[in-house]
């Protein structure tokens, strides 16, 4: 293990001697990732890349100028919006001088992986500088291939200051070092009162009274946690044996008929139209549903509920990266972190978003007011500790260990 | 240089198959035969038991696939089979207008068409909840995720390409025939039989290839309209290619399913008669 991050060093040290900006950042990035197959190489498996040396990190950011322009991929409904502009980027522009061009173009991570890797790849210009991810699968894969420019913290300081302490330095991302999160959101039971008794676990998922009216989701990950929840293993903690023994309850559940569909987006729809009764969900989507007026409820079940973060980063084929390391530390203020809380309805990394907009609702009237203080003291936003306390990441996988996974979860999802 | 103008006609579209449609395919039939993951990079290992690997893993949905492809087939016939005679037979000056009215669904996205069966068959929905209320089905009673669904969205978003090649043998069949059939005293039942029938089926050929095909490859309506008993092999290959990054068994997957359908379609073609096969294909 030191062998090889010494000689990540000398080789990192090597490729800085180019003069040529560009292709240097390039063969510098290429070399994080080619030491993190030197990594899995010696057999060291099960091993993210080596974290790149301070130096390096402090290279690549010495030669970067602002260039005024910002291109910014961003999933759909994830941005302040008014009359089609978005104030908090307006209000960027105006402070920075930065133009920003704002594209929606997630709709979900395996497809924008999936566009975005054979550019990556081959050092092509991707077209954003800065994008999107959600922890799991796909940004281990990032992190790991070298996609991502490690961040210069001493460019951040709005995210050292304003950021929540349980935010930083995450399991999938040790001290930040190439991403900061955006918003992040939970992974709950929603239920339709009208149908179904008072939930308080996951077991009632498994309800044989909702059969045929329960909705699980198909992303892997998800339903993985949700059946080791059942089986009381902590995901984070958890073996090859464990993920079969949430396997055989997950598969049981779907045997006995209790199943409708393993969802995508779209069981928000299927609950709204009572094609299922108790589904797993994500929280902002049932904030929206609750704040439309519909009788949804939304609870972190005893044995636990996932939590997971959408995370800003910049791509290694970023052609203004200072231009997004400003913007990513642009929205760490709080009153433009709120701006963004206030319309994207998810969770905010920043705490102190809470009190200014209390401030705004006192400010605001009617029904302005009314979903302003609703979003303060809903707990799908500001989650409560006891509600935190049971909070559970997704298992972060090697690739290794990311076959055998999917190999286990997916035959049930996709029988 | 007039003995290469044939040549020269065929050589947009030639170029075009070649670049867009031979390449990508040599390409993945090499892809298919890799062995690694997306982190690590592929290795040409020429691995062929790959493809035993994904059939025995995946020949659940395989065969159910090719069963779903088949009944949607059938049901297809069944139903343009009429219309299109309707329509030949019957359509008179107006034909051109019933023929726009059968192609209008195309002018509505695909997935849009799909997704709004959503709500029609939703279990609260237009067409169960009146049911419900009159008690004719039991409350819980559903369509969605359910075969029914998954098989009357393939028939319903491919219908056209069955009427329409229906429609245009029968339209050729001479109406003096029909009149020579009846003269010979053919009951108007043994003159469709032995005559009208006969002569339009290499359109019903035509469009069996044209609907079984994309049917079984079909992955849009299992996925809105199905269940997790209805993942069909083009669900499969979607995930394993963009979910998984597991292209190996992605390209190994779709080059069975290519295999599997040209041979049904031979063995097809066969017992129909090579004829037949050769006329339609001549449309």
């Amino acid at each position: 293990m030191h062998q090889d991050s010494s000689l990540d060093a000398a080789l990192l040290r090597g490729m800085t001697r180019p003069r040529s900006v560009t292709r240097r950042d390039a063969f510098r990035l290429a070399g994080l990732s080619a030491a993190g197959l030197a990594l899995t190489a010696c057999g060291v498996q099960g091993k993210k890349a080596a974290p790149p040396q301070k130096d390096a990190v402090a290279d690549y950011w010495a030669s970067k100028k602002k260039n005024g322009t910002l291109r910014f991929a961003n999933w759909t409904l994830y941005i302040d919006k008014e009359d089609g502009r978005s104030p908090s980027l307006e209000k960027f522009t105006a402070d920075t001088g930065i133009k920003v061009t704002y594209t929606e173009a997630i709709q979900d991570t395996p497809s924008f992986f999936g566009k975005i890797q054979p550019l990556l790849a081959s050092g092509t210009d991707i077209g954003y500088d800065v994008m999107i991810i959600t922890n799991g699968i796909h940004l281990s894969k990032a992190i790991a291939l070298g996609y991502l420019v490690p961040l210069d913290h001493s460019k951040l300081p709005n995210f050292a200051a304003n950021a929540a302490e349980k935010v930083k330095n995450p399991t999938w991302d040790p001290n930040n070092t190439y991403t900061i999160p955006w918003t992040a959101g939970l992974t709950g039971i929603a239920y339709n009162p009208k149908y179904v008794d008072e939930v308080t676990s996951v077991n009632d998922l498994w309800n044989p009274k909702y059969k045929g009216k329960v909705g699980m989701m198909l992303d892997p990950q998800e339903v993985a946690n949700f059946g080791m929840f059942a089986e009381g293993i902590d995901p984070d903690k958890s073996t090859e044996a464990d993920w079969r023994k949430a396997a055989a309850r997950l598969q049981k559940q779907r045997d006995d008929g209790l199943v409708r569909k393993y969802y995508e987006n779209d069981y928000v729809d299927a609950l709204a139209r009572g094609d299922i009764w108790i589904t797993m969900a994500w929280s902002g989507d049932i904030f929206q549903q609750v704040a439309e007026g519909k009788d949804i409820k939304f609870v972190v079940p005893q044995e636990g509920g996932t939590i997971w973060t959408d995370n800003l980063c910049i791509p290694k084929t970023a052609q203004n990266p200072l231009d997004a390391l400003t913007y990513m530390d642009y929205v760490y203020q709080p009153k433009i972190a709120t701006m963004l809380v206030e319309a994207i309805n998810y969770i905010t990394p920043v705490p102190a978003t809470k009190d200014l907009v209390l401030a705004d609702a006192a400010k605001a009237s009617g029904d302005d007011k009314k979903s302003l203080e609703q979003l303060a003291s809903s707990p799908m936003v500001y989650p409560a500790e006891a509600d935190m306390a049971r909070l559970r990441s997704y298992r972060a996988l090697t690739t290794a260990e990311e076959k055998v996974f999917e190999s286990i979860f997916q035959p049930i999802t996709q029988g | 240089m007039k003995r290469f103008a044939p040549y020269l006609l065929i050589l947009p579209g030639g170029l075009w198959l070649a670049i867009f449609l031979v390449v990508p395919m040599v390409f993945m039939a090499s892809v298919s035969t890799q062995e690694g993951d997306v982190v690590n990079g592929f290795v040409q290992t020429f691995n062929l038991s790959i493809y035993g690997d994904v059939l025995s893993q995946y020949g659940t949905q395989f065969l159910r696939s090719a069963g779903y492809g088949l009944v949607a087939t059938v049901v297809s016939i069944v139903l343009a089979y009429p219309m299109a005679y309707w329509i030949a037979f019957r359509g008179g000056s107006r034909k051109s207008t019933y023929l726009l009215l059968v192609l209008l669904p195309f002018f509505v996205s695909f997935v849009l068409r799909t997704v709004s069966w959503k709500f029609l068959l939703a279990d609260n929905g237009l067409l169960l909840s009146p049911l419900k209320s009159l008690g004719l089905v039991p409350a819980d009673f559903h369509v969605l995720q359910t075969t029914v669904a998954v098989i009357g969205g393939l028939v319903y978003n491919y219908l056209p390409f069955m009427i329409l090649p229906i429609y245009v043998a029968l339209e050729r069949v001479d109406p003096r025939v029909v009149e020579a059939a009846q003269d010979l005293y053919a009951a108007r039942r043994q003159a469709f039989t032995k005559v009208v029938l006969p002569l339009s089926l290499p359109g019903v050929f035509a469009g069996v290839l044209m609907t079984f095909v994309p049917m079984t490859a079909d992955y849009v309506n299992a996925e809105i309209l199905g269940g997790p008993a209805n993942t069909m092999i083009g669900n499969i290959i979607q995930s394993r290619f963009l979910v998984n990054n597991d292209y190996p068994s992605a390209a190994a997957l779709s080059f069975a399913l290519m295999a599997a359908m040209l041979i049904g379609i031979f063995a097809y073609a066969r017992a129909l008669g090579t004829e037949n096969v050769l006329e339609a294909a001549a449309r």
